[in-house]
């Protein structure tokens, strides 16, 4: 029994993890995009820009897809809950999501201007829009979503398509969009020179000062939303449904762990700190210890909100009692297990060879090689 | 109660996109197989030709390429969007093989395929060539687990429904791995990625023959082609062959509709080769049978019983009526897991809990006391799939099946004995079969998933009650936009895919130019 109680906060880690994984990675690669326009002011500097995650985004993007699996694995019911309760939402980041491997690929088929820049700005969209909508989803968790459970467990969403974008996930959403911009303008500096070089540290300074300003208005206006409070239930250590809990909501509830366990502050801390030492490199011109205490600053933030919802994964704001728990909506102990020895193999697997592809491909994207490049035809 | 529309808008939507999506799986699952075969041949003989080949094909690769991981992103979350409660009803179990797939496979595929674009100028060759093994792999291997947990829906095996969590969860997971269905279908349906792939490659090659260009490079790759293809379609075929044979014994609903079985009779029994199945007067309106032929293919004997319609149908109302107990119990249990007697009444009833829950559809608000006689025969017509639609897939994938099996009998022969590059009606040929493979894998699916109906895990979990409870404005909005993008998607792929074959192969180069330049890609 203690042992289920361990691998539900193993995979509430790990979750973070992967949470993790998509922001640094995916985020990165989606900043990129968003930032294409403004440091490729021509075709051949748009080119350049693109070929520096060419050769890593389709692995990077494996991040999401995994995600989406293990919480499928790991966490069903909110896997089924979420996605489905914030369903518009959802196609809204899809649909956007699934335009940029195509914008890759074809992008560079044609030499027509107008082929190139329409998908430019699928680029762009498929990179802005995805991370705003994944910053105003953890948003919305934060506030709780209108569902419900019945007798059977088949959920019900009540709320409506635009209380979706209300401030607060805005607020989430434009933070995403900052770091994930301060993140591929690291990586860009990194792997760039001349102009583009120029214009991505400029643009990732400024996006690294606005996401230390949204985390801190975010984080003030924490302190007065209506947070959620586990009143009683069964052993967190038990097999159980979300039916049969107490909840309580009220304001200041989200920091009853920080007061609880001061210890805690340190996540914020943390983000600050990444945020802050990594402007200072990009200042600095060392672009590749500005990527590693971007990573570190969203490290901190993932964590802020992971420390500040625990044991929540997805509270109901209509039901409170039906909330979603790490003690209520894991998977079984033998799927835990079987998937953490899985992840144990793999997991550092993947990073190894993740690096040595990026090891591979290192170094300054050439001007020259990429004009001269048979896929400009 | 769940909207019929909307599930039908679900199933509509899930279908539209798995197949979309299937488009493009089983091209990367073979021509992967077949450029890391080119490249082996490059490495070991040092000829640049095969370079060449591997450079070109895998152009056309990456084209189809983006397009399958696009597709293939909106499916991983779909089972969410879509089917909540399927997935919180099994995530347990069918969640574990897709999340496995991201670990093992997906990662594998999609950080090597990069390496395998951009890495030529910087891998040794034996690198290279270790990559693109490695990409090859990683597809081959998504393949395997995403039918490990496809199989979890035909055969739920591994699993057990727990009353206190009110779901399936994982009893053996070495039971759901070696699930007999997923070992059947994955060499199957990798397979059939090869023959996709072979033909792919014999089509377009025919196509430079027929224009007189690039003949060498044509002729080296119908031959690798056509081998692989021959040893392809004979092992698809074979594999085929298991499978009806499985699902003989696990599915009898799904054997009923690929042979449009009506009436149950004495062995041995008569093969419809051409039937038109009538479900509401549950027979068949017309055949042309061949006495005896369908014991061999089935049973693989003259002897033994195969179920048909009319009797599966009676079993079916047993069951039902042995399965309302079994929910009822649920119910109780979910308002309180400690009831002893409700988990004594689930678990003398729990083999038959999916057929109560079919029948609770016909239940006036859910309440199952309420149902009728009419009812329970209602839920009992019910576990019968859609008869004609698979029927005829069944024989539209067989049937592409035998042609494409004797397609590369000859083109084997013939490129063997040097002559495809002279005859130019078996050029002609090659290029129509083009689309026999892409018809045969998505009569396939058909086969394999309506057949499954009205069930998304077999005999466990309907499908009426699997679906999210969106409203209808939603699903028409999310299907009229899916329709939209892949229309669009469509349009360019096939447009690029059309535009580069056209342009060919780089093996014309200009003398002078730089023997590298086609060797170093860029976005």
């Amino acid at each position: 029994m203690e042992i289920y109680l361990a691998l539900k906060i193993i995979w509430w880690l790990l979750l973070g993890v992967l949470l993790m994984g998509i922001s640094i990675m995916v985020g990165m690669d989606m900043g990129v995009g968003t930032l294409l326009r403004h440091v490729g002011r021509t075709d051949s500097e748009r080119r350049v820009a693109i070929n520096v995650i060419a050769p890593h985004w389709d692995g990077n993007q494996v991040w999401f897809v995994l995600g989406g699996g293990a919480i499928f694995a790991a966490w069903p019911l909110v896997y089924a809950t979420a996605f489905s309760g914030l369903y518009v939402v959802m196609l809204l980041l899809l649909w956007s999501m699934i335009v940029r491997p195509l914008a890759f690929e074809y992008r560079s088929k044609r030499e027509s201007p107008t082929w190139r820049n329409n998908w430019d700005w699928c680029l762009f969209l498929s990179g802005f829009l995805p991370m705003l909508v994944f910053g105003a989803a953890v948003g919305n968790m934060l506030q709780g979503v209108p569902f419900h459970f019945d007798w059977r467990l088949t959920s019900y969403y009540t709320g409506s398509f635009i209380a979706l974008f209300n401030p607060f996930a805005i607020l989430c959403g434009a933070m995403a969009v900052s770091m994930s911009v301060y993140m591929g303008g690291a990586i860009l500096t990194n792997a760039t020179d001349g102009p583009v070089q120029e214009r991505a540290r400029r643009a990732a300074m400024l996006a690294g000062i606005l996401a230390m300003v949204l985390f801190t208005i975010g984080g003030l206006w924490l302190t007065r939303l209506e947070g959620y409070m586990l009143v009683s239930g069964p052993d967190p250590a038990l097999a159980q449904t979300p039916l049969h809990q107490s909840v309580e909501r009220a304001a200041g509830h989200w920091l009853t762990n920080y007061n609880n366990h001061p210890v805690l502050w340190a996540a914020p801390a943390l983000g600050y700190i990444g945020a802050l030492l990594g402007v200072l490199s990009l200042n600095a011109r060392r672009p590749l210890f500005a990527w590693w205490f971007g990573a570190l600053a969203w490290i901190g933030i993932i964590a802020t909100v992971g420390a500040a919802m625990f044991p929540f994964m997805m509270p109901s704001s209509t039901n409170p009692s039906h909330s979603l728990t790490i003690w209520n909506a894991g998977s079984s102990e033998r799927t835990l297990s079987w998937m953490l020895g899985f992840t144990l193999i793999f997991m550092p697997l993947i990073l190894w060879y993740t690096s040595w592809a990026f090891w591979v491909m290192r170094g300054k994207v050439d001007k020259a090689h990429v004009d001269s490049s048979e896929h400009a035809l | 109660m769940v909207n019929d529309l909307v599930v039908d808008l679900s199933r509509l939507q899930f279908a539209a996109t798995a197949l979309y999506h299937f488009m493009f799986v089983p091209l990367t699952l073979g021509l992967t197989v077949l450029l890391a075969t080119m490249e082996t041949v490059y490495v070991v003989t040092g000829r640049t030709i095969y370079r060449e080949m591997t450079q070109f094909w895998s152009k056309l690769l990456l084209i189809n390429f983006a397009l399958g991981v696009a597709t293939g992103l909106t499916m991983e979350f779909q089972f969410g969007t879509n089917w909540s409660y399927y997935s919180s009803f099994v995530g347990d179990t069918f969640g574990t093989p897709l999340a496995i797939e991201g670990l093992m496979a997906f990662f594998m595929e999609s950080t090597f395929i990069g390496l395998m674009v951009f890495g030529w100028e910087r891998l040794s060759k034996a690198q290279h060539l270790f990559v693109t093994y490695l990409v090859a792999l990683g597809s081959n291997l998504s393949a395997l687990w995403i039918l490990v947990a496809n199989s979890f829906m035909q055969h739920p095996q591994g699993a057990s429904f727990n009353p206190v969590t009110m779901r399936m969860e994982l009893d053996s997971f070495f039971l759901l791995f070696f699930n007999s269905d997923a070992q059947s279908k994955f060499v199957h349906t990798s397979l059939a990625g090869f023959v996709t792939a072979a033909v792919f490659m014999c089509s377009i090659s025919a196509f430079y023959m027929l224009r007189g260009r690039h003949l060498d490079f044509a002729r080296r790759s119908f031959r690798i082609a056509a081998l692989f293809g021959m040893l392809g379609t004979a092992g698809t075929l074979t594999l085929g062959d298991s499978l009806g044979y499985f699902a003989a014994r696990v599915q009898p609903t799904k054997l009923v509709a690929m042979e449009a079985l009506w009436k149950t009779e004495a062995p041995p029994i008569a093969f419809n080769v051409i039937a038109f199945p009538s479900q509401s007067e549950q027979r068949n309106l017309w055949a042309i049978q061949i006495p005896g032929m369908l014991s061999l293919l089935v049973t693989h004997s003259l002897d033994q019983e195969v179920a048909a319609a009319d009797q599966l149908v009676e079993q079916a109302k047993g069951r039902i009526r042995n399965g309302v107990p079994a929910v009822q119990a649920m119910m109780a249990l979910s308002a309180d897991p400690t009831d002893a007697n409700a988990l004594a009444q689930f678990n003398a009833h729990r083999a038959d809990v999916g057929y109560g829950l079919l029948v609770q559809r016909y239940a006036p608000d859910g309440d199952l006391t309420r149902i009728t006689d009419a009812d329970v025969d209602r839920a009992a017509l019910d576990t019968l799939p859609e008869v004609w639609i698979i029927f005829w897939a069944f024989r539209a994938m067989v049937g592409f099946g035998v042609l494409m099996l004797g397609y590369f009998v000859l083109a084997s022969m013939l490129t063997l004995s040097n002559k495809v590059h002279r005859l130019r009606w078996f050029q002609w040929a090659s290029l129509l079969m083009l689309p026999a493979p892409y018809i045969a894998c998505e009569a396939g699916w058909i086969v394999a998933e309506m057949g499954r109906q009205p069930w998304t895990v077999y005999e466990v979990l309907p499908t009426w009650l699997s679906a999210s409870t969106h409203s209808v404005t939603y699903m028409a909005f999310s299907v009229a936009g899916f329709v939209l993008l892949y229309t669009i998607f469509a349009i360019i792929e096939v447009y690029l895919m059309v535009h580069f074959i056209r342009k060919g192969p780089d093996d014309g180069a200009p003398p002078g130019a730089s023997p590298h330049a086609s060797a170093v890609p860029a976005y």
